[in-house]
C-alpha cells in the first residue's frame, strides 16, 4: 500500500514537473514569439525608411532635372529676349531712316514736280528761290542765269539781299563761273561768315554738258547748323531739273514769240 | 467724312505742296490751302477747322496779324496754330506764341516733324 502511494506520488510528480516544464515552455515560446515580433517590426519600420528614402531621392532627382530644365529654358527664353530687343532697336533705327528717306523723298518730289509744272521762266525761276529757301534754309542767294552769246552769268533772283549786290561774272571765272564751267558744285563752311564776292555754296545748272546758270548760296537761315544729305541730293536735283526747267521755259519763250511772229506775218498776207 | 479739317495758310506753292504731302499721312484729314493771310482769313471765318498752319511772311496779311485775329473770334479761340517760318529767333518764336500760336516750326521743315506735332494738338483738341 505504501509503496502504492509512493508511486502514486512519484507519478504526481512527474505530471507536476511535466505541466512545470509545458509552463517553461510557453513562457518561453511566448517570449520567443514577443521577440521575433519585435524584430519583424524592425525589419518591417527599417524596410519601410528604407523604401521611403528612395522615392525622396528619386523625387528629389526629378525635381532637380526639372530645375536644370526651367533653368535651361530661363536662358533660351533670356537669350531669346536679349535677341528680339536687338531686332526691336533694329526695327526702330530702321524706321527713323525709313522715315527720314520718306521725308528726303518727300521734299524731293515736291521740289521736282514743282520745278516742270510751269514753262514760264519767271515762275520757274521763282520756284527754285522757294526750293532754296524754303526745302534748303537758305537766308541769302542769288539765281544766275547764262547769256550764251555773251558767256557771262547775270544774276535774275535774289534773296535776302538786292540783285544789284550781286555782280555778274564771266563763264569759267570767279567762284560761280568755274563751278558752271566745270559743272561741278562748290560746298563751303556753312558756318563761314557771310561774303558778298564768295558763297558758301555754287550750284551750276547744267542740261547735259550745257551751262545754263548757277545758284550761289552766300548765308544760311539762323537756325540751320550746316547741310545735310538732303540738302546734298537738293544741289543735285535743282542742278539737272531746274536747269531743264530753266532751259525748257526759254525754248517755250522763244518758240512763242517766233510762232506769234510767224502768225501775225500769215495773218498780214492773208488779210 | 473728314475727322479732322486742316487749313494751310501759305503763299509759298512748294510749301503748301511739302505741307499737303506731310498732313496727307494723317488718316481721314480734308486739308484746305490758303495763299495768303486775307485769303485764310476768310477760309476760317466761313468754315469750321481742327488745326491751322500759318507761315509769317505772306502778302495782303501777314501770318502774326491772321493770328491775332483768329484769337479775337470766341468761337476760334481754341483752335490749334502751328506757325511755319522762316524767322528763327527767339523774340519772333516768343511774339507768335504770345499772340496764341500753339507751336513754332521754322523753315527747312522736315515733314515728319510737322506730321507729329499736328498730330499731338489733333489729339490734344
Amino acid at each position: 500500500m505504501a509503496e502504492r502511494r509512493e508511486g502514486l506520488f512519484g507519478r504526481a510528480e512527474e505530471v507536476l514537473s511535466l505541466f512545470r516544464r509545458g509552463a517553461e515552455f510557453t513562457q518561453e515560446l511566448l517570449k520567443e514569439n514577443e521577440r521575433l515580433r519585435r524584430q519583424v517590426l524592425d525589419y518591417q519600420s527599417q524596410q519601410l525608411a528604407a523604401s521611403s528614402s528612395t522615392e525622396w531621392e528619386k523625387l528629389r532627382q526629378d525635381l532637380l532635372t526639372r530645375i536644370h530644365s526651367l533653368e535651361g529654358e530661363r536662358d533660351d527664353m533670356l537669350e531669346r529676349l536679349r535677341q528680339i530687343e536687338g531686332e526691336n532697336q533694329h526695327f526702330a533705327e530702321r524706321y527713323l531712316e525709313i522715315e527720314e528717306e520718306n521725308n528726303n523723298l518727300a521734299s524731293l518730289y515736291v521740289a521736282s514736280f514743282q520745278l516742270h509744272s510751269t514753262l514760264d521762266l519767271s515762275e520757274v525761276v521763282q520756284i527754285v528761290v522757294e526750293i532754296v529757301i524754303n526745302l534748303i534754309g537758305a537766308e541769302v542767294f542769288a539765281i544766275y542765269i547764262l547769256d550764251e552769246r555773251t558767256g557771262v552769268l547775270s544774276p535774275v533772283a535774289s534773296e535776302g539781299r538786292p540783285v544789284s549786290d550781286f555782280a555778274a561774272c564771266e563763264l569759267g571765272k570767279g567762284l560761280v563761273g568755274a563751278s558752271v564751267a566745270t559743272g561741278e558744285t562748290q560746298c563751303g563752311d556753312a558756318s563761314a561768315p557771310e561774303d558778298p564776292t564768295s558763297p558758301i555754296v555754287c550750284v551750276p545748272l547744267r542740261v547735259q554738258e550745257r551751262p545754263i546758270g548757277a545758284i550761289a548760296i552766300h548765308k544760311l537761315l539762323q537756325q540751320k547748323d550746316g547741310f545735310t544729305a538732303l540738302d546734298h541730293e537738293l544741289f543735285t536735283l535743282l542742278a539737272g531739273h531746274a536747269a531743264t526747267a530753266v532751259f525748257a521755259a526759254r525754248l517755250y519763250s522763244q518758240s512763242e514769240r517766233k510762232l506769234n511772229t510767224i502768225q501775225g506775218f500769215i495773218d498780214l498776207l492773208t488779210k | 467724312m473728314a475727322r479732322h479739317r486742316i487749313l494751310i495758310v501759305e503763299d509759298s506753292p512748294t510749301m503748301r505742296q511739302l505741307l499737303v504731302f506731310a498732313l496727307k499721312r494723317l488718316k481721314e484729314v480734308e486739308i484746305v490751302e490758303a495763299q495768303d493771310g486775307m485769303d485764310g482769313l476768310r477760309k476760317v471765318s466761313s468754315d469750321h477747322f481742327d488745326l491751322a498752319l500759318i507761315d509769317i511772311n505772306m502778302p495782303v496779311m501777314d501770318g502774326l496779324k491772321l493770328i491775332s485775329l483768329i484769337r479775337g473770334e470766341d468761337n476760334l479761340r481754341s483752335m490749334p496754330i502751328i506757325v511755319i517760318t522762316t524767322e528763327g529767333a527767339n523774340e519772333d518764336r516768343e511774339r507768335a506764341l504770345a499772340l496764341g500760336a500753339n507751336e513754332y516750326l521754322t523753315k527747312p521743315i522736315q515733314a515728319n516733324r510737322v506730321l507729329r506735332v499736328a498730330q499731338s494738338l489733333l489729339k490734344a483738341e
